[in-house]
């Protein structure tokens, strides 16, 4: 069965409908790009798979159990789903050694000695090895972003949801942050990712849907969807999106 | 490659130079004249040397100041015991207007009435009201004391407008802080004690240095419900010496503990407005 599975999701604020019956399916180990303009529905869909908004109508299932009852507890299926935004989001009062700290310390309960070696590792493996005791204001934002990914992959989670992490990024930042997602990938994450970089979801995503409107207008192998898209939606958005 | 003078200067620091000097020279000269026609023209009003004899007397001055000295220590007594309650107390209205636990929901309601009357009766009229009323209960010793009832009515009014200064702290913080603590998974208490509050108590601390000021100067209206504290001693030898210079001198020794305090708290202000920009 799917890892994650999205059946009818609507969400709506007031009377503006951001999702509107939303299906998809992310298998484990898949990484899954959402491509569409502004506005799409991309965010709103992904804040909703991580409970921080709440679905008007439509399922949303996890290894098969549905985590979007109403009433349900939201906290132990956020550990299980890491989620990384575009403005970072980073606590600007801790180091980055802390930031990442933090949710392990109070939610498994492991002392700060405890963490501190695995901590390191995964520090290490991003190229932040000499940053875990600086401050957000003290990186660039590459290096920021880098320790948010850290900080969600420290809870261990299932599952990675991407916000456009690279949007706010200068462009000389953005391959850095790209390159932690390619390592991810290959370490058997699952993923889903808001993006707008089309080069990266035509090269690294093992399906990309193209939503508009909250819908999703079509759905594909990257190689298929990117060379031959059969909705006339999906052609005027990348032939915009990839001039 | 600017053209520059003999001094090396460029022309536009030689303008800037110029500027410069001009309005050093307006400020000086407007500032003299101020001084000069106050210095001429108050001694010219028909009361001057009665107000001066009674309100600027060297010798009472210097014969009471040591013993106002002496009484001020009870106001920064009073002070000290009442600022911590006030921080606590302030902190836990401000936490229990801001829970969404519907089982708390009567805190809430009690927060709000709370903040509401206490920020909207003048300090001495609360004063006097439990001062006066909670010792006519007929209280045993030493819970008939002035010093408990009247501190007690300080701590309820600042607590109150403390309490509204962290919460619009707590609301300053951007909701993508508490998304980011959440979609960690951490818990609403979590969240609030390790991401929101240090966030927001960090940001409030000049304004909340403001309001401490203002308390140290509002420990003189527990005065009239007894305690013997600068203000009280002032009038008693404005009644003894027949002159009111003691209350000069008390206002002196508040000027020199609120001044330095009042540029403290504007440096802090001024610092955090710049680390933000």
């Amino acid at each position: 069965m799917a890892k994650i599975i999205l059946k009818g999701v609507e969400k709506r604020f007031g009377d503006n409908t951001v999702c509107d019956g939303i299906d998809l399916a992310v298998e484990e180990g898949q990484m899954v790009c959402l491509i569409g303009a502004s506005g799409a529905g991309k965010s709103t869909l992904l804040r909703c798979i991580n409970l921080l908004e709440t679905i008007e109508d439509g399922e949303i299932l996890l290894d098969g159990e549905d985590i979007s009852l109403p009433g349900l507890n939201p906290q132990p299926v956020r550990r299980r789903i890491g989620m990384v935004f575009q403005s970072y989001n980073l606590f600007p009062h801790m180091t980055a050694a802390e930031n990442v700290m933090l949710a392990p310390r109070r939610v498994y309960k492991k002392s700060r000695a405890a963490l501190r070696p695995e901590i390191t590792e995964l520090f290490k493996r991003f190229g932040l090895a000499d940053r875990m005791d600086h401050y957000p204001d003290q990186l660039s934002g590459g290096q920021q972003q880098r320790v948010a990914i850290v900080r969600a992959l420290a809870m261990k989670p299932e599952v990675m949801l991407f916000d456009e992490i690279t949007s706010a990024l200068d462009p000389q930042l953005v391959g850095e942050v790209l390159d932690v997602l390619r390592l991810l990938k290959d370490s058997g994450m699952t993923m889903v990712l808001a993006t707008h970089e089309m080069g990266f979801a035509r090269e690294a995503a093992d399906k990309v849907c193209f939503l508009k409107d909250g819908k999703v207008v079509e759905e594909g192998a990257p190689s298929a969807l990117f060379d031959a898209p059969q909705h006339p939606d999906t052609q005027a958005f990348l032939a915009r999106a990839l001039k | 490659m600017s053209k520059t003078n003999a001094a090396g200067k460029t022309r536009r620091q030689i303008y800037e130079d110029r500027l410069r000097r001009r309005s050093m020279l307006i400020a000086g000269g407007s500032t003299l004249a101020v001084l000069l026609s106050v210095l001429i023209l108050v001694p010219l009003a028909p009361g001057w040397d009665r107000v001066k004899a009674s309100f600027f007397n060297w010798e009472v001055f210097a014969k009471t100041f040591p013993k106002l000295l002496e009484a001020f220590k009870l106001d920064v007594a009073i002070f000290l015991w009442s600022a911590p309650a006030i921080v606590i107390l302030g902190l836990l209205v401000a936490l229990a207007r801001d829970t969404r636990n519907p089982a708390l929901f009567p805190l809430r309601i009690l927060g709000a009435a709370y903040t509401d009357i206490f920020r909207g009766v003048p300090v001495v009229l609360t004063v006097y009201l439990i001062g006066f009323g909670i010792p006519g209960l007929g209280l045993p010793r030493p819970w008939n004391s002035p010093y408990i009832w009247g501190s007690l009515a300080l701590i309820l009014t600042y607590s109150a407008y403390v309490a509204e200064i962290f919460r619009s702290g707590i609301e300053s913080v951007h909701k993508s802080q508490r998304a980011a603590a959440q979609s960690l998974g951490l818990s609403d208490a979590d969240n609030m004690r390790f991401v929101i509050l240090p966030q927001a108590i960090r940001r409030v601390i000049p304004a909340q240095m403001n309001m401490f000021i203002a308390l140290q100067k509002d420990v003189a209206l527990l005065s009239f419900i007894g305690p013997v504290e600068i203000f009280r001693q002032a009038g008693v030898y404005k009644s003894l010496l027949a002159n009111f210079t003691p209350y000069v001198g008390a206002a002196v020794i508040f000027l020199a503990v609120t001044i330095p305090a009042t540029r403290y708290a504007d440096y802090l202000m001024a610092k955090q407005n710049r680390d933000r920009s």
